[in-house]
């Protein structure tokens, strides 16, 4: 029997007796970044692919979202600050060791570039929008002309943004919850999940909503595979890690685990997705809104429970 | 030249002045500590063991709160002391969760994260961090482990020791006698 206690009466406002650090506007921040990933890797292989008619909402409606979410997860970030004056200091260095530094020069690079994708674009959606300058019509075409260049440029921009939010967590040894090295592509894969379901949310054709329905049953599908994987790994752990995965197996955060991500964020619009296919008469809308909320739970989930767990000494 | 801390966890009676030395020496906001005293009850009575730790940052040899800080604001200084320059930190918390033995805290006020120091100010100035100065006991030591004449070098060879959590890999420089 092993029993500790600080007889100093230590107490580390927000580390004591847990350590909450890092609240909901970090999770919102991971899971929009995902997200604008997601679209943007979608929008771009359909450029590149030369079928922008065939899938408006990929292509032209959903990424108007991306310098959206990208600038209200920029600005979650900075409220979790507690120096937030000194903030431009992210701007002064490169530190390729840390995930919060190179992260955040990929965003600062990938935030001008969807605002240029929209920009693009957006007088098609909108034909009334006038540039007032000629200079902005001609920089306007010359975007048009380059824009599979762009789209090169942003598909593995996004893959890295993707990853990214996964790593800023499992970079951390201290948290064996975090600290996993499926954590990065998992959280990419749930990206473009995400990504696929804001597409079918915003399309309004027949067509394009079936297709990403498709790509996201086979998300999912990895997505389930990526969790199962990182349970099985955590059990084949050191003592740390299996204390870690219990708080998601029969832990406090169990229910929000099993009940909100697996069920009805994951199995529950699959299941609704895969009927769909099979012709019986469903809304797509449902299971997609559910993959969304989904993707916020996981952030939340791992964000929340992570930070409990710990090295024990 | 490495600083570190060596600690008797034999003579510690767990009274505590470390940690009011440090609050008072460097100004900790109140309510905050960036040491403390743990005891550890091992065992079924009546054969149980009691241990003594004042514990504080390790000051690391691979510390990853420097590794993960994206602004170089928590750096390596002379003599290996990990240290945190607050203009140009932005408090976003990666070192805290990176820290395996949770040492540092945001600043209520100031904003910045802040942790124990070694007291280098009074390093530089030849003296001994305040808590190692004003232990009743005197169960810690402090000195350059490069020098073998130190008596920090000293004791570790005589003496049986232990780090806490090794298993994180940080490679933590404050040692305990036990
Ligand atoms: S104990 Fe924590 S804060 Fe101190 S150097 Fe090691 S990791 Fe950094
Ligand atoms: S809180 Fe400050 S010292 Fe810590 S990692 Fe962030 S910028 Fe660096």
């Amino acid at each position: 029997m092993k029993e500790e206690l600080f007889i100093s009466g230590r107490h580390l406002e927000k580390i004591d007796p847990h350590l909450e650090i890092w609240e909901f506007p970090i999770s919102l921040y991971l899971f929009l970044g995902g997200l604008a990933a997601g679209i943007l890797i979608f929008s771009s292989i359909v450029v590149l692919l030369n079928k922008e008619d065939k899938f408006p909402s990929a292509a032209r409606w959903t990424p108007i979202l991306v310098p959206i979410a990208i600038v209200i997860g920029l600005l979650a970030l900075i409220f979790d600050l507690s120096h937030k004056l000194y903030v431009w200091q992210l701007y002064t260095t490169i530190r390729i060791e840390s995930p919060m530094s190179w992260g955040a020069w990929v965003l600062l690079i990938i935030t001008p570039l969807s605002i240029l994708w929209v920009f693009s674009y957006i007088r098609e959606l909108f034909p009334r929008i006038d540039w007032k300058f000629s200079i902005l019509y001609r920089f306007e075409s010359f975007i048009k002309e380059h824009k599979k260049f762009l789209a090169t440029l942003l598909i593995p921009l996004c893959i890295i943004l993707g990853i990214y939010t996964g790593i800023l967590l499992s970079a951390f040894n201290s948290r064996p919850l975090w600290n996993n090295a499926i954590l990065g592509p998992l959280f990419l894969t749930s990206g473009l999940s995400t990504g696929a379901a804001a597409i079918i949310l915003f399309s309004k054709s027949q067509y394009e909503k079936h297709l990403f329905s498709k790509i996201d049953i086979l998300l999912i599908i990895i997505e389930i595979g990526l969790i199962i994987h990182m349970v099985m790994g955590y059990y084949a752990g050191s003592e740390a890690h299996i204390n870690a995965i219990s708080i998601l197996m029969n832990g406090d955060f169990s229910f929000m685990f099993f009940v909100i991500l697996m069920g009805l964020g994951l199995i529950v619009p699959l299941l609704l997705e895969v009927f769909e296919l099979l012709g019986l008469k469903m809304s797509v809308i449902l299971p997609a809104l559910l993959v969304l909320i989904g993707g916020l739970v996981f952030r939340i989930l791992m964000v929340e429970a992570g930070q409990l767990t710990r090295i024990l000494y | 030249m490495r600083y570190v801390m060596v600690i008797d966890t034999l003579k510690c009676v767990g009274c505590s002045d470390c940690v009011v030395a440090c609050q008072t020496e460097n100004d900790v906001p109140f309510g905050y500590c960036r040491d403390w005293v743990t005891e550890t009850v091992t065992g079924t009575y009546p054969h149980v063991e009691m241990e003594l730790r004042s514990e504080r940052c390790n000051h690391c040899e691979n510390p990853p709160c420097v590794r993960t800080c994206p602004t170089g604001a928590s750096h390596v200084a002379e003599g290996g002391i990990v240290v945190v320059t607050g203009n140009e930190c932005i408090g976003c918390g990666a070192c805290i969760e990176s820290c395996p033995y949770d040492a540092r805290y945001q600043h209520p006020e100031e904003g910045y994260v802040d942790k124990c120091t070694f007291c280098i100010h009074r390093v530089e100035k030849g003296l001994k961090p305040a808590c190692v100065s004003v232990c009743p006991t005197r169960c810690m030591y402090f000195g350059d482990i490069h020098d073998p004449n130190s008596e920090v070098a000293k004791l570790l060879a005589e003496r049986k020791y232990k780090v806490l959590a090794p298993e994180a890999g940080t490679k933590p420089r404050i040692y305990y006698l036990i």
